[in-house]
């Protein structure tokens, strides 16, 4: 039976299931406030009514990794904190998302000393960068709200979209087919025509 | 009116009778001794039996490529004395290559960390110190970041971490 034929009730609609896991994800995100400084004090104003995060799914701001999968990294991240930070970020579970809040968090800000680690997507991955310092909670709440842009674009229900070895790999193997045109073709469909039609000789 | 503590001469005589000349400046009314590293102990503990019962501060300072010093690292030590409101403070100098003074834990307590963090971040050696471990920096830090020789941004320890990749996370 064709899917034009299906007699659907109103409330009824049909969507893929990487797109329902999508959004069902995205306007529940429960961050982890990984607060080190200032960045922390608009951390909490975000949090507090009237900028209200409740508005976007995230308020529920919880102090065990375990519970959280958006990590909120607010302040700078000194050497020594470094090996806590990527525990948290290890004791997380899957799909996690990280959002580096500031100055200090996404460069080491003013504080290029010995001590400060200069930008956190050095040791860990980070999706969202809010620059600003600190950054005012609309600055965050935008962050958030482009976190939820890529959640609904890039997600999959098995988390593909994190498998950057596997993608890797499959670049490389493009590089080492060797052939130039052929690693143009594979993402061009123009190009794909083109030399499809020129194989098969030209067509009176 | 700015505090001006109460004066420090009869400390000093005392010092004098038993260590001999003393050198010693006043700078708005605060009183510094200079002794040698050999005597630094004795002079303390004797100054903390003469009343000086707090211990302020202990640190330090390089004077490497300082205009007109002649020995490298300058340790300080403020102490109060409670009773009085007497201060003072005794500077003892040291040199590379290997500085190093005696602890003055067995005296005042309260030097316990103090002289941690200056081992910490001066490399000054704390002999009869109970436990000379790094206070502020990781363990496997390997240098003393405080010394004047020592470079703004490091020496590469920011980068020896294990980086973590969305692939195993």
């Amino acid at each position: 039976m064709a899917m034009n034929d299906l007699q659907l009730p109103e409330n009824v609609f049909v969507s893929r299931l990487d797109s329902l896991a999508n959004w069902c994800r995205k306007n529940s995100l429960w961050p982890m406030p990984f607060a080190t400084a200032c960045c922390g004090i608009e951390l909490m104003a975000t949090g507090a009514s009237k900028h209200d995060l409740a508005r976007f799914g995230a308020e529920v701001f919880r102090f065990s990794p375990r519970q959280c999968d958006l990590m909120i990294v607010a302040g700078r991240v000194v050497m020594k904190m470094l090996p806590v930070l990527q525990r948290i970020w290890q004791q997380m579970h899957e799909p996690k998302w990280c959002i580096s809040m500031g100055a200090c968090a996404s460069t080491g800000g003013v504080f290029d000393t010995y001590a400060v680690v200069q930008g956190i997507d050095r040791f860990i991955p980070v999706d969202m960068y809010v620059p600003g310092c600190p950054p005012r909670p609309e600055q965050l709440i935008q962050a958030i709200i482009d976190l939820q842009d890529k959640i609904q674009r890039e997600g999959t229900i098995t988390g593909r979209e994190f498998d950057t070895a596997g993608r890797q790999l499959r670049k490389r193997a493009l590089v080492e087919a060797a052939d130039p045109l052929a690693i143009d073709a594979a993402r061009n469909p123009v190009l794909q025509r083109q030399l499809a039609a020129a194989a098969t000789g030209p067509q009176s | 009116m700015p505090f001006v503590p109460p004066a420090v001469d009869d400390v000093l005589a005392a010092l004098t009778e038993r260590f001999g000349a003393v050198e010693s400046s006043v700078y708005r009314g605060q009183t510094q001794l200079v002794v040698s590293d050999r005597d630094a102990f004795d002079v303390l503990r004797h100054l903390a039996d003469a009343g000086f019962d707090l211990l302020v501060d202990v640190t330090c300072v390089d004077y490497l490529e300082y205009r007109g010093a002649r020995r490298r690292y300058g340790m300080v030590y403020l102490l109060a004395s409670t009773a009085t409101n007497q201060r003072l403070t005794v500077r003892v100098f040291l040199d590379d290559p290997e500085p190093a003074v005696q602890s003055v834990v067995p005296i005042w307590p309260a030097a316990n960390w103090l002289e941690r963090e200056v081992w910490d971040m001066f490399g000054i050696r704390f002999i009869g110190h109970p436990d000379l471990r790094r206070l502020m920096m990781p363990e496997e830090f390997a240098a003393h970041p405080l010394r004047k020789d020592y470079p703004l941004q490091g020496r590469g320890e920011r980068h020896n971490f294990p980086v973590i990749t969305r692939d195993h996370s």
